[in-house]
């Protein structure tokens, strides 16, 4: 249990070798939550390997020197577990959780994936058909399309966050075991390795537990990752992406905005909370759903990492709505660049953020990401207890002068996807 | 080690109000929240010919204010107290929950009385909402598997109310009136028909009494009872065809299954384990896990053997009989005739032949972690609770780890055998055209084997 004052306290133990273990005992359930993160994200995928990464953690956990891909399929589902493998442009993570008394034995299973993983040819052919299939599946989806090629607009002339992390067809193919192998050696390494153990489990024991795991791994140190900058949009883009066989139009409109270290991220935050999130999707929700009955979803999500990251409001209509959702959008947008927040909704938005938190972190998966997130960041271990203050100390103006410097529909970015008829000047 | 774990939790308690409303309190105080949640037995298994979709928009009208919340001031009442609300509608339910710290308590049950007798239906909100819900509706038949699953199930189910979707018919959703939502919303939602829950940390009687202020002056109203139809047992296997525009095939079987009150049902839900992976109970959390499935039969005969990219299974609880549905996304470049001739060999395998003692073991332990795994939450426990009463009892689902435990092979290769044989099934396929040929239809499939047409 947490208490309000001492907040989560989880103890942080670097390994010889430069590898981060968390620990955070929690007795809610008899089960533990285990997640690794890895700084080696698919923004390491070189060009003509595009969505190396995300057939890396496809085959990452199907066979280890000591291990068939059959043995670690049947230890896990013996224990009825599920080792979810993802990446995004910077970490690559893996996480499962299992019954308390099963720890030591999938943490060790774990460690064997992270560190000793073979890649066998035979499995690299399967997963790359299950990839094939699954670009092939995003082609027929109106909402990836629109969100795909809108990135394409914001990261522009070869930016890491504009590029397929799938991967296409043509460099998918390319992918062999020698380029994961090579991949993995460089930059899956302890000193970019960061553990994080919460359940129920005695700090001390998961912490030795992991070093007995992870402690003797050795390989090259890790560089740190760079983004190249973007420069904000100078003036609308907009593209269609023409899908006739739908039944609805998906929308993404954006802006690039800034990283997660920039001093004004609670207060993009707290603007986003307004425009697109507070209660079903904010002054959006409002507008286009609630008011005018155009959409089931209309919202925006902010998403800031260690490059500046985007800003995107996305709706589903019906084709007959799309210029007069895109026309809500632009006002909601515009309105919000020049007149800016009230004062109760930044009370309102300031008592939700900091109210959630219980919520956030009441299971060992929540703690976990979390805890993961905020060591991702450099955020250190008390900033639980010290984000209430954070978000409590962002003044309207703050709020507003984001709005103003990142929010101007004439810079925007636009996608429609879906059975649209573009008009001319929405053509691609 | 894990024996203080249970000292966080008290036992539920049952209190039936005078004017029937069952009340199911728990105390758990691993977390400063309260999970509150109203449940009521109407869901669209309730929605008459031509009102198809009709409890799934009541859902919708019922977050449009109340008496005495105004239509503005909905939204921030539990947001104030950090907290998520939501609802959602299925074949035999309806429900509403509010999640936040546990100060806001009075007010989400004040909410949950208001909306339970006091909603304001204004005809232009209904109006307002229409449109909504269609857009709902066409933003999932831009999913190819849901579209497959609508064709399949309506084609399984021809005399019951579980043949038509949740969300409805686009033909009812534009007739419906005002005054039928109304109708609807006045007949099903009074405290006799519904199961308030309260699962975090509160104190019991506290509870109970403001549970008895803001709910014990709604009067009880006349139950209206389920619709009586009864599907008639199929005779043979039914086959349907999705052909519309599209990049992959789907391939959906799904066979008549046990309800939540048969013996069968946790026979059957071993049976999904050994096939494609254990998923737990709780509709709420259990899929947003993947389940574990890498060893699973149908994994290996199709996914690992590349004819398919992904495969699930679904056995869920539920209050008249339904389905046990398979799925399947046939990789790139399989034909969909290859594909479901692998899936069949092996339902075939398994209906003949059964499963052994080792996969009758390992699913009995994957659902005993699964269980444990999804009931991590306030929210999550709150759920199992009010979904329980609401289809069967909610003692029923304390007794399934131990009806789980007691199933044998003998019982679970006789369940096999006789849900998985040919004549209960129906089969789909979404057999994606290309671009060129744009022109939706649906129609009768041919078996495998037959010509296929041109892609």
């Amino acid at each position: 249990m947490t208490s309000a004052h001492t907040g989560l306290a989880p103890t942080r133990q670097v390994l010889s070798n430069g590898a981060v273990v968390i620990a955070k005992q929690s007795g809610m359930t008899p089960a533990v939550t285990m997640t690794v993160g890895v700084r080696a994200g698919s923004l390491h995928d070189p060009d003509e390997r595009l969505g190396l990464t995300h057939l890396l953690t496809k085959v990452l956990d199907r066979g280890t020197s000591t291990r068939s891909a059959e043995q670690i399929a049947d230890e896990l589902d013996g224990r009825g577990v599920t080792l979810s493998i993802s990446t995004t442009r910077h970490v690559l993570s893996l996480s499962c959780t299992c019954l308390a008394d099963d720890f030591e034995r999938v943490l060790e299973l774990l460690g064997d994936v992270v560190m000793h993983p073979v890649f066998p040819d035979a499995e690299i052919e399967t997963r790359r058909g299950e990839v094939v299939t699954s670009i092939r599946q995003d082609e027929d989806n109106p909402a990836v399309m629109a969100l795909e090629t809108l990135f394409a607009l914001l990261y522009p002339n070869g930016h890491p966050y504009g590029r397929h992390a799938k991967g296409t067809l043509e460099t998918v193919k390319r992918i062999d075991r020698q380029a994961l192998a090579a991949f993995h050696g460089a930059l899956v390494v302890p000193s970019s390795l960061s553990l994080v153990v919460v359940g129920d489990v005695e700090v001390p024991w998961a912490v030795e537990a992991a070093s007995k795991v992870f402690g003797s791994w050795s390989g090259p140190a890790a560089e740190p990752d760079v983004v190249p900058p973007v420069r904000q949009g100078p003036s609308r883009r907009r593209t269609a992406v023409p899908m006739t066989g739908k039944s609805q139009a998906d929308i993404a409109y954006g802006f690039t905005t800034i990283t997660r270290a920039d001093p004004a991220y609670h207060a993009v935050v707290l603007m986003n909370n307004v425009l697109g999130q507070y209660a079903l999707g904010g002054r959006l929700g409002s507008s286009i759903r609630e008011k005018q009955g155009m959409a089931y979803y209309a919202f925006s999500a902010f998403d800031a990492n260690v490059g500046e990251g985007p800003l995107v409001i996305r709706a589903g209509v019906s084709p007959a709505n799309v210029d007069r959702a895109l026309a809500s959008i632009d006002e909601e947008v515009a309105v919000m660049a020049s007149g800016g927040v009230t004062e109760r909704e930044m009370e309102d938005s300031k008592l939700y953020l900091v109210g959630s938190m219980p919520r956030m972190l009441e299971t060992n998966a929540g703690i976990a990401t979390f805890l993961q997130n905020a060591e991702s960041f450099g955020l250190g271990l008390d900033y639980d207890v010290r984000l209430p203050g954070l978000i409590q100390a962002v003044t309207r103006d703050e709020v507003n002068a984001v709005a103003r410097r990142f929010l101007d529909p004439g810079r925007a970015a636009v996608v429609v996807a879906g059975p649209y008829e573009p008009q001319e000047e929405l053509s691609a | 080690m894990a024996a203080h774990v249970g000292a966080d939790r008290l036992a539920v308690r049952e209190t039936i109000l005078t004017n029937g409303l069952k009340v199911l309190t728990q105390e758990v105080r691993t977390a400063p929240l309260a999970s509150v949640w109203c449940w009521y037995r109407v869901g669209s298994g309730d929605d008459g010919p031509g009102c198809t979709g009709i409890s799934h928009w009541v859902e919708h009208m019922n977050f449009k204010g109340t008496e005495r919340i105004p239509r503005e001031q909905v939204k921030g009442i539990i947001e104030r107290f950090g907290g998520s609300w939501n609802g959602y509608t299925w074949l035999d339910q309806t429900t509403y929950l509010e999640t936040a710290t546990r100060d806001a308590l009075d007010q989400m049950l004040f909410i949950e009385a208001e909306r339970m007798a006091y909603c304001l239906y204004d005809p232009a909100d209904c109006e307002s909402e229409r449109t909504v819900i269609i857009s709902e509706l066409q933003g999932g038949e831009n999913e190819p598997e849901q579209l497959l699953e609508i064709e399949v199930t309506a084609a399984a189910f021809k005399a019951h109310a579980y043949h038509h979707p949740t969300i409805g018919w686009l033909g009812d959703l534009q007739r419906i009136t005002r005054d039928e939502l109304y109708g609807h919303y006045r007949r099903h939602y009074v405290p006799n028909n519904a199961t308030l829950v309260i699962v975090g940390d509160v104190e019991t009687e506290d509870v109970l009494r403001r549970v008895d202020r803001h709910f014990g002056s709604i009067p009880p109203g006349t139950l209206v009872p389920p619709l009586r139809t009864v599907e008639p047992e199929q005779v043979g296997e039914r086959r349907v065809k999705v052909s519309k525009e599209g990049t992959t095939g789907y391939l959906r079987i799904a066979c008549h299954a046990p309800a939540i009150g048969s013996q069968d049902f946790c026979r059957m839900l071993l049976l999904d384990a050994v096939l494609t992976g254990a998923k737990g109970l709780n509709l709420w959390s259990s899929f947003r896990t993947p389940p574990p499935q890498r060893s699973a039969r149908l994994y290996r005969a199709l996914v690992d053997r590349r004819l398919a990219s992904s495969v699930g299974g679904a056995m869920l609880p539920t209050r008249d009989p339904f389905l046990y549905t398979l799925s399947m996304t046939a990789t790139e470049g399989t034909a969909l005739a290859v594909l479901e001739e692998a899936a069949m060999a092996e339902i075939d395998r398994v209906a003949r032949d059964g499963i052994v003692e080792q996969e009758l073991q390992k699913a009995k332990n994957q659902l005993r972690a699964r269980l444990v795994l999804e009931n991590d939450s306030v929210t999550n426990l709150a759920h199992q609770l009010g979904y329980f009463e609401t289809v069967a009892s909610w003692e029923l689902a304390a007794s399934l780890p131990g009806r789980i435990e007691a199933s044998t092979l003998s019982e679970v290769n006789a369940a096999a055998a006789r849900f998985l044989r040919a004549i209960n099934r129906t089969v789909g396929w979404f057999e994606p055209v290309s671009a060129g040929d744009r022109q939706a239809s649906v129609g009768l499939a041919d078996g495998p084997g037959a010509p296929e047409e041109p892609r």
